[in-house]
């Protein structure tokens, strides 16, 4: 079986959902042509009537699924980029993420909202962004980023089953670079599990999306220095896997947590923060974290695209630095 | 219901010049009382300490009932907002349950102490839980409307807000969406006159909130919100014609808040007295009463026997809720996330 891209992954899975359960319908901005990045393609012409083309209106995308789910039905929002996805916080901070709690766990939100995440494709301050620090401050959502076609493939599957509403962030530089063969992939993942993608005893990596590559790229090439991280990918941010984490700061003693987000506020302050209250004893330097720098994201130039974001090389160089502590 | 007397039992049939039967008027105007005294009820028990916090529907009395008898209880939906105790009512709530709800008590249908009072939901009754975040759930009943047409199903969502919330961004996307696909929902706007303490004069430069469904290309009606038989008369052809897939409604029912906005709000400080005392002559619910009796469908002592059971209606409510059990500290951590079907 050949391999396959993110994008492939997530087209299929949508596909299948469709194709397994009537009651699954996809609801965006170009959905029925196909997407901007092609992930909806040929569905229209499979299920012409469950493919909604919505006027440009986000709020109204994530409050019509919203009810949709209310119904019975299995919506699937798309928001054409992350970055447009704040005009419908309020549906997804007031009303989606507490449907559960406020009726004391009698209605339940079967939805999905899916956005392309994240920089690197000269995107500027509008198609490059992370979303995730916004929208892991709701308890009653779950946050979903995987790295890997076949994590999209089996997290994808379970947020559409899922009763509560899913934010499904699907890294855009990722959706063509990174290929998987399904086969024989790690098994199926479940919302809220982490994974450790590598095992290694000097120092942990803990990364998600396209960090998550960076990370195990720069572990490559630190393992040729003798120095042997463990990377761990997050795949939910909310709610975290928190046994995952601790016992993995608790395995190496030395934590570095890159994302590329912004650093203040960002999820690895949260996960830095967990570690310290429940690992401090195990730890044989101060956590590290390596982040975009706090300016407005993202520059658009490509020399200043790059001095925003993480990679291999700037992982590398943290991790001796925290190594060598 | 503790009337030693037997009453007489009511007609089905429909009089001329109502479209309704006894049975639906004695309905009508026990429903506006209920809310009428219960919210009375609510607002004493809030002076008295024991309710931290009341918002009213007083004076939408008509506009509410009028309108949740346009549709088939248990079928149709309705997406309300905060002051739609009426509403609620004709829906299958009880008082017992409305003064819970007042209470936030453990056994609270809506929210079980969760959200502030008249936040409602039952999700057996179809009635859509809601925040206090304004105009909002219009999208909702816009989507339970979209998945009703996808199913082919042939229910009716009516939702409600204010003409404050019709300022709202979400207001605009659900009109446009709902006209786009033509989908079986009615957005009944109860224009009681104020968004807390603006006029509006402040909230709008077009004199009707009903003129704006021109640009959606949507049907629209006006009336009369503090008569209930008026109201009936124009919401149930827009829910019978959305149910045979003639589109969404725009309505405007024109009422007016007789009390504050919430028992938090001094209206004294921005509303003209005379203003108010020219709107109590219009209270829905003296309205009604002179009506009916006026016309001979009922007798005094008939409309006096229907005051009369509401009134030990809601005393029985209040000493039965203040004795139910509170939710307990921990209860708050429940249902965060749903797991199971």
């Amino acid at each position: 079986m050949a391999a396959v891209t993110v994008l492939e992954a997530i087209r299929r899975t949508l596909d299948e959902a469709m194709a397994a359960d009537d009651r699954v319908f996809i609801i965006g901005e170009d959905v029925e042509a196909g997407g901007v990045f092609r992930a909806t393609d040929g569905l229209k012409a499979k299920y012409p009537e469950r493919m909604i083309d919505s006027p440009l209106a986000e709020s109204s995308i994530i409050g019509i699924s919203i009810g949709a789910a209310h119904y019975g039905l299995r919506p699937i929002a798309e928001i054409q980029f992350a970055d447009y996805m704040h005009s419908g916080f309020d549906q997804l901070c007031s009303e989606a993420s507490r449907w559960s709690y406020r009726t004391n766990g009698e209605a339940s939100l079967p939805m999905v909202v899916r956005t392309p995440w994240g920089g690197g494709v000269h995107g500027g301050q509008h198609h490059s962004q992370s979303i995730e620090a916004y929208y892991t401050h709701m308890p009653g959502l779950k946050v979903v980023a995987p790295a890997f076609p076949a994590d999209y493939a089996s997290l994808l599957k379970a947020s559409i089953a899922d009763l509560n509403p899913v934010l499904f962030l699907e890294h855009k530089r990722t959706y063509r670079l990174i290929k998987q063969e399904l086969e024989g992939a790690p098994a199926e993942t479940r919302i809220g599990h982490a994974r450790v993608t590598r095992p290694g005893k000097d120092l942990t990596i803990i990364a998600y999306g396209l960090m998550l590559h960076e990370s195990l790229a720069a572990a490559e090439e630190l393992a040729n220095e003798g120095l042997d991280c463990m990377v761990v990918d997050l795949l939910t941010l909310l709610p975290l896997d928190r046994e995952t984490i601790l016992e993995s700061a608790k395995a190496t003693g030395k934590v570095l947590v890159v994302h590329e987000d912004t650093l203040t506020s960002g999820l690895g302050g949260e996960i830095s923060a967990l570690i310290a209250e429940h690992a401090f004893e195990y730890l044989d330097a101060p956590i590290r974290r390596l982040a975009g720098p706090d300016i407005p994201p993202m520059p658009y130039h490509h020399a200043m695209e790059s001095f925003f974001m993480p990679d291999r090389t700037k992982i590398a160089a943290a991790a001796r630095e925290l190594a060598a502590y | 219901m503790t009337t030693a007397k037997a009453r007489r039992p009511r007609s089905r049939q429909p009089i001329e010049d109502y479209l309704l039967s006894e049975h639906q008027l004695e309905e009508m105007y026990y429903f506006m009382l209920l809310a009428r005294r219960l919210n009375e009820r609510m607002l004493a028990l809030n002076r008295q300490g024991r309710a931290a916090f009341v918002i009213a529907g007083a004076g939408q009395e008509a506009a509410q009932v009028g309108a949740a008898m346009a549709l088939k209880r248990g079928s149709d939906y309705l997406v309300p907002y905060y002051r739609d105790l009426g509403m609620n009512l004709v829906l299958g709530m009880t008082a017992r349950e409305a003064m819970l709800n007042l209470l936030g008590k453990r056994d609270d249908p809506n929210s079980h102490g969760r959200q502030m009072p008249s936040h409602w939901g039952n999700t057996e009754r179809r009635i859509v839980n809601g925040s206090s975040v304004v105009a909002t759930q219009l999208l909702h009943a816009t989507g339970i409307a979209l998945a009703a047409k996808m199913q082919k199903d042939p229910i009716v969502v009516l939702t409600c807000c204010g003409e404050g919330g019709t300022s709202k961004g979400d207001f605009h996307e659900s009109l446009n969406f709902a006209a786009i696909h033509k989908l079986p929902v009615i957005f009944y706007v109860q224009n009681n006159g104020y968004a807390i303490s603006e006029s509006t004069a402040k909230e709008m430069p077009v004199p009707n909130v009903a003129d704006r469904a021109r640009g959606y290309a949507m049907q629209s009606a006006m009336v009369d919100g503090m008569d209930c038989i008026a109201v009936y008369q124009t919401v149930r052809p827009a829910v019978d014609q959305a149910r045979r897939g003639g589109g969404p409604y725009l309505i405007e029912a024109k009422c007016y808040r007789l009390w504050g906005h919430s028992s938090d709000d001094d209206d004294s400080r921005y509303r003209p007295k005379a203003e108010l005392e020219e709107w109590i002559k219009k209270d829905p619910l003296t309205l009604f009463r002179g009506r009916v009796e006026n016309d001979g469908i009922f007798p005094k002592e008939d409309l006096d026997e229907i005051e009369h059971r509401v009134d030990e209606e809601v005393r029985e409510a209040v000493q039965w809720a203040l004795m139910q059990p509170d939710p307990t500290p921990e209860d708050a951590l429940g249902f965060v996330y749903r797991e199971v079907e």
